[in-house]
């Protein structure tokens, strides 16, 4: 197999010589290789056929996971997916303005999640759902966004999981700052440290705010994990757009470790995630994971990939489910029976049921709201327009308009 | 561009004889004593004390962990103060000059001024952007920018701009212990200069930071400044004074929220008012005044407001800023044209 630098920037050859925006027809099936491999540097513990591999390197990490906590993470995963096709069909019959669908993603997510601490910090983009089900969030408190009620309900303070960032690569700055905060109040430098974990994709990659990231959290040695869920596309968008190299291999030129683990592998990301933590409390920070995965589904419920992506491609990864392999192995080793599935099952009916049920009856927000919170202190001025638009609607009380 | 020689400060225990630049040196220090989550970050602001010796000392003083001389990167300046601040820090951000500002807009306006309403509260931002600002320093491009009115325009941030030493010296204190992000704009022409240096007294009980303040009382004509302007306001009033004519002056010291209730009451007596500002005119804070001070005090009005700025153009090379600048005499020639409408 070719290396990974050879994948998006193979040696010249006759013809006229390729560059990003035209690539050689070598390019582009390397990069289709790129797309349904990863390549020989990809961690995996376990194969999309259930397969325990072993890897000297990151067995360790996992050494302590028994058959409960695997059954525990495929319940995650089973959980999490259900929840988000639930929410994507209430976008479908109307009830939410937009969806960012996770499918493919759990165990990249699930992985990472489970990795993490209560006294780590998390910093998510706006796909995080399942990472914010492991730090024990509610998919009712992140409908609000997508329903147009409110950006996120949760306690970002207490559940440390910060809101969503929409803007792409903000949030891996003021990862940063936060990690910086960590290391400058002592709290790095042995097992029971604290570290940060950032979430950002393939096409965040590309955003200067990322690249600064990786430059802040090097030179102040800060507890952050980079964590680059690479789905492949950004919206329409190829990574083959956004980089030459495997995204992982960038770390090198910041000056930190970056390592690429299938992100479809529940238990090699936990594995990979646990390392990367680990070496950030221990003062060896930053990290970079990227996870390599898929988005089995679009961009978002507005986005139309028929339109710039093949169907075999998905084809393939379907054969590569995150959750299918979790599900052979622990049916081959008779870590679970058939009770078991059909109790995950049924509680992830349970929760997609009250999920619905509960975006039936989200109350309309006060009008009030987005006047009172633009300001931590006083704020006349604004009070001023809220109380003079509340008098004016209050005109037409009668039902007049 | 050179460091100038600053003496010593001198004068009693409690009051001291500063230029605003020494102000602001003595008001972040005194901010970092009184709380240690307080720290300074920027370019240069460690070992150099800023390339205009605004943070001189403070390095040495409370370690590189508390005065962080940065990569040279805007944006990740203001990114990672947001996440130190939602760490429970309270960053205080040196941007280099006011031009350089616009790599860190996107964090400014999508995190800094956001994340309190995203969160209804629950999360607060208090830092401050400190931004030396305005022209008059004969430098090259990007360095003698008015950029104020963007800041103003975007909802939860609070935007002030000192004029003088002793508002210098409590405003950044202030600014500093604000829960809410502001950007603090200072008039770097004047960091050194003689012209606004004043015996600060540490003991005093300052005016609030939101609150603009009538600086000479008069009654032909108000004149309404900020930062830099408040200097030519001044010497425009000392000016007319000699005509027979009573202006007065009045320093908005914050630009959002603006503080305009003494203005309309000033203009309720004058009758006219000059809004003088180095930043270009079109939708900017002159404008916002203009527009207000026509809604509250229309029948009050014996002229329409007038505004003396900086024009409608890319801030010139220096060889022009002369004329891009309101000065005295274009204050005064509005002042006649408000008087003979």
């Amino acid at each position: 197999m070719s290396s990974p630098e050879q994948w998006t920037h193979p040696e010249p050859r006759e013809g006229p010589a390729a560059t990003a925006a035209a690539p050689s027809a070598e390019q582009v099936i390397a990069g289709l290789r790129a797309t349904s491999e990863g390549g020989p540097e990809l961690v995996q513990l376990l194969t999309p056929e259930g397969e325990r591999v072993e890897n000297p390197e990151f067995d360790r990490y996992v050494a302590d996971v028994t058959a409960e906590d695997l059954r525990a993470l495929y319940r995650d995963m089973v959980l999490v997916r259900r929840a988000d096709r639930e929410a994507n069909a209430l976008q479908r019959q109307g009830q939410l303005g937009i969806w960012v669908p996770l499918l493919g993603q759990e165990a990249a997510q699930i992985g990472a999640g489970r990795a993490l601490r209560d006294t780590d910090m998390v910093f998510p983009s706006y796909r995080e759902h399942g990472v914010a089900w492991c730090r024990g969030i509610s998919p009712k408190e992140i409908l609000g966004i997508f329903r147009g009620t409110d950006h996120g309900s949760w306690d970002s303070n207490a559940k440390r999981f910060h809101p969503y960032t929409i803007v792409i690569g903000n949030q891996v700055l003021n990862a940063a700052g936060y990690a910086m905060g960590q290391r400058f109040e002592g709290k790095v430098g042995d097992g029971d440290s604290e570290a940060t974990m950032v979430f950002f994709g393939d096409g965040a990659t590309s955003q200067g705010d990322v690249h600064e990231g990786f430059v802040w959290a090097a030179v102040y040695d800060a507890p952050l994990v980079f964590f680059c869920q690479n789905n492949q596309w950004a919206i329409s968008e190829p990574t083959e757009r956004q980089s030459r190299l495997p995204l992982y291999q960038r770390a090198r030129g910041y000056g930190f470790p970056g390592i690429r683990v299938d992100g479809n592998d529940v238990l090699a990301t936990l594995a990979v995630s646990r390392w990367a933590l680990d070496e950030c409390r221990h003062g060896n920070g930053p990290v970079l994971i990227e996870a390599f995965t898929y988005r089995m589904d679009a961009h978002t419920t507005t986005d139309d990939p028929t339109r710039y992506r093949h169907s075999d491609e998905l084809e393939a990864w379907k054969l590569k489910d995150p959750i299918e392999r979790v599900r052979v192995n622990l049916v081959r080793h008779e870590h679970a029976d058939q009770d078991f599935f059909d109790s995950v099952q049924a509680d992830a009916d349970a929760l997609a049921a009250d999920l619905r049920e509960f975006c039936f009856t989200m109350p309309e927000p006060p009008v009030r709201q987005m006047f009172d919170h633009v300001y931590a202190e006083a704020s006349p001025f604004v009070d001023a327009q809220r109380d003079e638009f509340l008098a004016y609607q209050a005109n037409f009380a009668g039902g007049e308009h | 561009m050179a460091a100038p020689v600053i003496s010593k400060p001198n004068g009693s225990a409690t009051t001291q004889s500063l230029t605003l630049g020494k102000a602001l040196n003595l008001g972040l220090r005194t901010a970092m004593e009184a709380d240690p989550k307080v720290i300074v970050m920027g370019e240069d602001v460690g070992k150099l004390g800023g390339v205009f010796r605004i943070t001189d000392g403070l390095q040495k003083d409370f370690g590189e962990h508390r005065v962080l001389d940065t990569p040279l990167s805007e944006s990740g300046i203001i990114g990672t103060a947001v996440g130190l601040a939602v760490r429970g820090f309270r960053p205080v951000c040196e941007i280099q000059f006011d031009g350089f500002i616009f790599p860190g807009f996107d964090q400014i306006v999508s995190q800094v001024a956001k994340l309190h309403a995203r969160t209804l509260g629950r999360v607060r931002v208090p830092l401050v952007i400190r931004v030396p600002f305005g022209g008059g320093i004969g430098a090259v491009e990007h360095h003698s920018e008015s950029p104020e009115s963007y800041f103003a325009h975007t909802a939860g941030l609070k935007v002030v701009a000192c004029s003088n030493a002793v508002d210098a010296y409590w405003m950044i204190q202030q600014a500093i212990q604000s829960d809410d992000p502001v950007l603090f704009f200072e008039p770097k022409r004047y960091y050194h200069s003689g012209f606004m240096k004043a015996e600060v007294d540490t003991t005093a009980t300052p005016d609030p930071l939101f609150a603009s303040r009538l600086v000479r009382a008069g009654s032909t004509a108000t004149v309404v400044a900020y930062g830099p302007s408040v200097k030519v306001a001044l010497d425009a009033a000392t000016a007319a004074e000699e005509e027979g004519r009573s202006l007065e002056v009045i320093d908005l010291r914050s630009l959002s929220p603006l503080d305009l209730q003494p203005v309309f009451e000033s203009v309720r007596r004058t009758g006219r008012l000059v809004v003088v500002s180095e930043a270009p005119s079109e939708a900017s804070l002159t404008s916002e005044i203009a527009a207000r001070v026509q809604q509250e005090c229309f029948y009050s009005l014996q002229a329409p407001v007038l505004r003396v700025t900086g024009f409608d153009t890319p801030y010139p090379p220096a060889k022009l800023e002369e004329d891009f600048l309101p000065d005295l005499d274009r204050v005064l020639d509005a002042v006649d044209r408000s008087l003979a409408w």
